[in-house]
């Protein structure tokens, strides 16, 4: 799917606007709007708030449901899984560790104050090393990913493919679809296993929160200041790619100390040309086939520390 | 006369009072900032605070206002303070102590209650308080066969809401059990924290002893309890994660101890360990002063001393300031992290009680199981 029709948005939990969204699109008016709550886990079916904005016509493909019927149906496929989450929770401590060391490192870069040649130099190879430990990481994420497809073939499964027939089938008739949040790793597992890229097609796709995430290029998690501490945001996962370029952050003024302009520049410049976009609430980003669009209000971190509006707006 | 004199010169308190009205018009202990007054009122020789904190002298005499039944008595305590008292009147050969009638608050123990008084800054959690959003664990009681106690145990369980056999739990047992679940308000933070996303949905052991000073204090016997006997029948009933990283010891006082020496005792078994006010006593040369019941403690601290990495991969520590034993705690700090051990100390103005150690859970368990909070985006 080229993604030449996608909306992005900040939660929609207090402030939603998916209605408003929704009509931006034509083709939308007849037919169910196909929903993906699979990261609200056991509550997917919970999509009453959702449904009523959307007038009542949505169609929730019940990702999570359809995956633990999957699981009791292919036990092997289901331990398999298992061994992976494993294997990857390994991988993301031993990152983690290395993390926490590269971060420290270019946050005191940051912190100093000098600015003449040499400082910038260490500084910007400071980030640079942050970046190379994140593509490395992202890059063993990739070969567990690979291995794992290439033994298992997931897709190719009988229990797989009773499901994931059933979406297809349950897809024909919805002009578009919405991704809600919830869990990210949760609602990746589950949109990765349905290949559900793919059975979106050229439909209209409307996403936020941990939707916004899962969707993206690599999924980043984020919180500055959890109960355990200051946290340093990772990248957790490849995302399903379909939102070039783009690094959500949900709830992003919640939890990001917004105001630490070295935290702001070290998260900008760690993910270098991307759009570190803050998705607050009635934050609103569109893709038009060639670059982002944003509303007036919907802000990016810059590399200089401070909050920026997005360019070109609306 | 500093109190008196203190209270007339904050017009808190006429040279000629009328008790009445005072007591009326104030809520006690009174607190000023950093400075909390206490106050009694009754006929007595004598009234002395009696408290825990170390490093204050230990009775505080209160003043008796002249030609009155009014006994006061004005303390510094350091923002963010909390400290449990009682006081002591003395009439004649009579030793009575109470809890300060004049304070509602109060902390329960197994011995009783304390009343409490904090200083500006201190907050009760509300991470601490019932949440009817919340949805609410479960516990139930086992009764176990133990070969190494030649008896049955019992344990507590806690299970999370929304419990589901497909899934698989991290584990954490906790020393002093049914004492964490009363004194701390433990399932409700469990239930609170989970609820919050601070902490992941986990399996909790809660287990007790019959005679925790011998079991707690390096007893063998305990360590092979927990590690060989409770873990496995754990992981075979429950949907746990069974590797170490998903496993974790909890205890406070000489719970900590048996936390510790359990894992120094099994290496390999547990990776994380969370050790409140740990009775951690110590020699570097000498003997120790702290009475027979210790001489086990300070026999494994010491050889602890020597091998600290053996014991777990990830401390959460915490101590209170007003503690005697922040001096053990503290030295320790340096030690585990030289050895390569993750460790997060944390002090808090507070003593020995189960207050401090409630207050402590949720940074405690959210640095050994961080919850999905850092996973969901709604």
């Amino acid at each position: 799917m080229a993604a030449s029709n996608v909306i992005v948005l900040g939660p929609q939990r207090h402030t939603p606007c998916v209605d408003q969204a929704l009509a931006c699109f034509s083709g939308v008016e007849q037919g169910p709007i196909a929903i993906v709550t699979a990261g609200w886990e056991e509550r997917e079916s919970e999509d009453e708030e959702l449904d009523h904005h959307l007038g009542g016509r949505t169609l929730n493909l019940n990702l999570f449901q359809r995956t633990e019927k999957i699981f009791e149906q292919d036990t092997e496929l289901f331990q398999a899984l298992r061994d992976r989450h494993d294997r990857l929770r390994k991988l993301q401590e031993l990152y983690r560790l290395r993390l926490a060391h590269a971060l420290e490192a270019a946050r005191e870069m940051l912190r100093l104050e000098e600015h003449d040649d040499l400082v910038e130099a260490e500084r910007e190879d400071a980030i640079r090393a942050v970046r190379t430990l994140d593509t490395q990481h992202l890059e063993r994420l990739r070969e567990v990913h690979a291995e794992f497809e290439q033994r298992w073939k997931p897709a190719e499964r009988d229990a797989v493919q009773r499901q994931v027939g059933e979406v297809r089938s349950a897809l024909t008739d919805a002009p578009a679809v919405c991704v809600a949040g919830g869990h990210v790793i949760i609602l990746l597992n589950r949109m990765r296993l349905f290949g559900l890229v793919e059975l979106l097609g050229e439909r209209p796709l409307i996403t936020w929160s941990a939707g916004a995430m899962a969707l993206s290029e690599r999924v980043i998690v984020f919180h500055d200041s959890p109960p355990q501490g200051p946290g340093d945001a990772e990248v957790l996962e490849q995302g399903l790619g379909l939102l070039k370029g783009l690094v959500p952050l949900p709830h992003a003024s919640h939890r990001l100390r917004l105001d630490d302009a070295t935290r702001v520049s070290l998260f900008a410049r760690r993910f270098g040309g991307d759009l570190a976009c803050a998705l607050d609430p009635e934050a609103w980003i569109e893709w038009n086939g060639r670059e982002w669009k944003a509303r007036e209000g919907t802000l990016r971190l810059m590399p200089d520390g401070e909050l920026g509006e997005i360019l070109p707006q609306l | 006369m500093k109190a008196i004199q203190h209270l007339e010169e904050k017009g808190l308190l006429e040279p000629d009072p009328n008790v009445d009205a005072f007591l009326a018009d104030n809520t006690f202990p009174l607190v000023d900032g950093t400075t909390v007054t206490f106050a009694f009122r009754g006929e007595a020789d004598a009234v002395l605070l009696r408290h825990w904190v170390f490093g204050l002298p230990e009775d505080q005499p209160f003043e008796r206002v002249p030609f009155s039944d009014l006994w006061v008595l004005v303390l510094e305590l350091p923002e963010g303070s909390r400290m449990e008292y009682k006081l002591e009147v003395v009439r004649g050969n009579q030793h009575r102590l109470i809890q300060d009638p004049l304070n509602p608050n109060t902390a329960a123990d197994p011995y009783g209650a304390n009343s409490v008084a904090h200083s500006t800054g201190y907050q009760h959690p509300d991470w601490a308080l019932p949440n009817a959003d919340a949805r609410p664990g479960e516990i139930h009681e086992h009764h176990i066969s133990s070969d190494v106690f030649s008896g049955m145990r019992s344990i507590k369980i806690y299970t999370p809401a929304r419990f589901r056999e497909t899934r698989r739990y991290p584990l954490l047992i906790v020393h002093d059990g049914s004492d964490f679940l009363r004194f701390t308000d433990l399932k409700t933070v469990l239930d609170n924290l989970i609820h919050r996303l601070e902490i992941p949905p986990m399996i909790v052991a809660l287990t007790d002893s019959p005679n925790r000073l011998q079991e707690y204090a390096d007893d063998p016997r305990h360590g092979e309890f927990i590690a060989k006997e409770l873990v496995p029948l754990l992981e075979d009933k429950y949907p746990l994660v069974g590797s170490p990283s998903a496993r974790a010891l909890a205890g406070a006082s000489f719970g900590a101890v048996a936390s510790l020496a359990t894992a120094w005792r099994h290496p390999g078994v547990f990776d994380n360990l969370l050790l409140m006010s740990g009775s951690f006593a110590f020699t570097d040369i000498g003997d120790h002063d702290r009475g027979p019941l210790f001489d086990p403690v300070v026999k494994f601290v010491n050889e602890f001393r020597q091998e600290p990495a053996k014991a777990a991969r990830r401390f959460y520590m915490s101590c209170g300031t007003y503690e005697s034993l922040i001096y053990y705690n503290r030295s320790l700090v340096p030690l585990l992290q030289q050895s390569g051990i993750d460790v997060r100390y944390t002090e808090a103005r507070d003593g020995h009680n189960w207050e401090n150690w409630r207050d402590r859970l949720r940074e405690g368990l959210a640095w050994l199981y961080p919850g999905p909070l850092w996973m969901v985006y709604e």
